[in-house]
């Protein structure tokens, strides 16, 4: 089954021209995902990979009957971009764009709140990717492998790794997702369990983690509560001081609070196989299956 | 990015939340004026200017009762550097002292605005038990933590406030300048694109007002584009240098102890990298994320910052390209290394996009390289090579 997108979706991305987003949406085209067009204001009516372009995500969503949407806007008109796209009525909102204010996605979540039927994957997020069926984001496609895994993360490259290892171990995956970096964002490591657990495709699920906030430890409370599949799950950030921000806004260790060992303390009292050593992943999810 | 006190009760000022009165001293020759500018009467508390928390606790603020006693603390500090529990051992140097005037106090309480990332929105955040540790209270003694979250409107309800107001003790009148100090914080919280401001202690003078006696904040880095008033208030002296400019370079840095450099894009993986060196018995000597749109002038400057740390003694490059590719990282690294005599060993690990490319590059160079396919393997061969 696989889960978020497939076969069936049909996919719009706002930003369409610029340079970022028409070299990742050509790759997403050639995977075979069903892109449908593409929104950059002042250049409806034009043409663009072969798709056409329109002015807001509104005309898209007539033309097209597009149902998700990839965002790849600047970061300061980022929160307007989702929020047009849930006006429009796209359902599944992809947004890949970094360095988002994190008082617009407050705003954001807000606005969400009166469109229950949205889901927003992101900001600062590497998209989603089913393999063998449909690639919305920026991921490599080569290294996937259509297969049983599900693998969530906060990572970027982080993902891939696993995404790789799942692959020479010959799991291959269901989906992939991206829920990104930043403090504030749309679906959460819960939500994508949730998901995984729900999808018949998925056998078992890996879940990358790093230093920061709580999701990890809501997520192995979660796990341990209402998850019969096996879990892998790998934190980076051991090695990461106190009080710096590792890169993505949401990296940081405050106040004592937010270490990749209370993580995996978390995880792993939960009954989820907690590896230290990033490059185990894929063996250990073997061992675990 | 943080400010210096000072700063921020500037910016409480602009918001009508009560602070005190103070003067600021940046050379010696600023004292006179500075104790001549306040109300003196009963003489000042001094407080050294810098982005540090713990400044109380090794002397960086002082109840001084005459000029001699204020010129005494600008001689200990001014130009030197302050060391506290939340300093590296180095410190952080001190360019700035303030003079504020005195405030009799009764009592201390704590207030903060956090960007709530469990609630997804801004909280509020108040206890009776100010001028502690926040931490240390929350995990000691939760029942003296309460917590409100902000609406969408960044208010918080009348009858919240009065609950809240309640808890604390308020009489009416206190009750009142509670709530124009949460609407205040919440106003200026949301203008300025903070993501924490904290006021430890807050407050309940002798004569029952409330008063902001301290005053942190964070700002939203991501938000600097439309906050220039407070990009103007960024104090580099305060910030690690290579870090500094780092940032500068759009680079994301940390400086760490160990001796094996580390170029990484993804900051995931680059924390997974520094990981999976420690692990193998390695120290790494830093953070970077070169980013998901490097070019080779990024990667020529990323090398440029881990070279510039003596202690570096071999780099790992761990590379998994998704946006990037691998190709132009590889010819990134080849100009950088022959643009700069790089002497130190360098493993090299490409993966993903266009790494094959990127690989045959890195071979055709001629260069000193050594190229591993796992993450595992590059890690123990550059653990070996430092040694």
């Amino acid at each position: 089954m696989s889960v978020l997108i497939d076969k069936t979706t049909k996919a719009i991305f706002q930003g369409f021209t610029g340079s970022q987003a028409t070299m990742h949406a050509e790759q997403c085209i050639d995977y075979g995902t069903n892109v449908v067009g593409g929104v950059t204001p002042n250049k409806g009516g034009q043409e663009h990979l072969g798709k056409p372009v329109f002015n807001s995500v509104e005309e898209a969503t007539k033309e097209t009957a597009a149902d998700t949407s990839v965002i790849f806007v600047p970061a300061k008109f980022t929160k307007s971009a989702i929020i047009e796209a849930a006006e429009a009525g796209i359902n599944l909102i992809i947004c890949i764009t970094e360095g988002v204010p994190v008082l617009d996605m407050v705003d954001v979540v807000n606005v969400l709140k009166s469109h229950p039927e949205v889901r927003l994957i992101g900001p600062n997020c590497p998209g989603v990717i089913s393999p063998g069926k449909a690639k919305l984001g920026i991921m490599p496609a080569s290294i996937h492998l259509e297969g049983t895994v599900g693998i969530v993360s906060r990572s970027g490259t982080l993902t891939y790794e696993a995404v790789k290892q799942t692959t020479d171990a010959g799991l291959g995956q269901s989906t992939c997702i991206g829920i990104g970096g930043d403090p504030v964002n749309g679906t959460s490591f819960i939500d994508a369990l949730e998901m995984f657990e729900n999808d018949s495709q998925t056998e078992s699920i890996v879940m990358v983690g790093e230093i920061g906030g709580s999701a990890e430890e809501e997520a192995a409370e979660y796990i341990r509560d209402n998850i019969k599949k096996p879990v892998v799950s790998y934190i980076a950030g051991v090695t990461a001081p106190k009080g710096k921000r590792m890169g993505h806004a949401g990296a940081i260790i405050s106040g004592g609070k937010g270490t990749a060992q209370d993580k995996f303390k978390a995880l792993e009292s939960a009954g989820v196989g907690v590896v230290t050593d990033l490059n185990l992943i894929g063996s250990r999810l073997k061992e675990s299956l | 990015m943080n400010l210096h006190e000072y700063q921020a009760k500037e910016y409480f000022e602009t918001y009508d939340l009560p602070v005190s009165r103070r003067s600021i001293i940046k050379k010696s020759s600023d004292i006179d004026e500075a104790v001549e500018s306040i109300d003196f009467s009963n003489g000042c508390v001094a407080k050294v200017q810098s982005h540090t928390g713990g400044r109380g606790k090794v002397g960086g603020v002082k109840l001084c009762k005459s000029k001699v006693e204020v010129k005494e603390f600008v001689e200990q500090w001014l130009g030197k550097k302050i060391v506290t529990i939340q300093t590296d051992s180095d410190g952080l140097p001190v360019n700035i002292i303030s003079l504020e005037e005195l405030t009799d106090i009764d009592k201390e309480l704590y207030m903060s605005f956090i960007v709530d990332r469990g609630e997804k929105c801004v909280s509020m955040i108040v206890s009776e038990a100010g001028g502690m540790n926040i931490e240390e209270v929350a995990e000691k003694t939760p029942e003296k933590i309460l917590k409100a979250k902000l609406n969408s409107d960044y208010l918080i309800e009348e009858k919240e406030i009065k609950v809240l107001a309640n808890s604390l003790n308020f009489n009416s009148e206190q009750t009142d300048q509670f709530s124009k100090i949460v609407s205040g914080c919440a106003k200026l919280f949301r203008d300025k694109d903070l993501s924490l401001l904290e006021i430890n202690p807050l407050v309940i003078k002798t004569d029952g007002n409330l008063h902001c006696l301290d005053a942190k904040i964070n700002v939203d880095e991501n938000a600097l584009y439309r906050q220039e008033d407070l990009l103007d208030k960024r104090d580099p002296t305060q910030e690690d240098q290579r870090e500094y400019e780092a940032k500068e370079n759009d680079l994301s840095y940390v400086s760490l102890d160990g001796n094996i450099g580390c170029m990484v894009n993804g900051a995931g993986l680059a924390m997974g990298t520094m990981d999976t060196i420690k692990l193998y018995d390695g120290e790494p000597a830093n953070f970077l994320d070169v980013g998901g749109t490097a070019t080779k002038e990024r990667v020529s400057k990323a090398f440029k910052l881990i070279l510039s740390d003596q202690n570096v003694k071999g780099i790992l490059i761990n590379i998994f390209g998704g946006i990037v590719r691998c190709d132009l990282i590889a010819q990134g690294i080849i100009d950088a290394i022959k643009e700069r005599s790089v002497s130190v060993p360098i493993v090299v690990r490409l993966q993903g996009n266009k790494s094959e490319e990127g690989k045959l590059i890195l071979n055709d160079s001629g260069l000193n390289l050594i190229g591993e396919d796992s993450l595992q393997e590059a890690s123990k061969k550059i653990v070996e090579l430092v040694k």
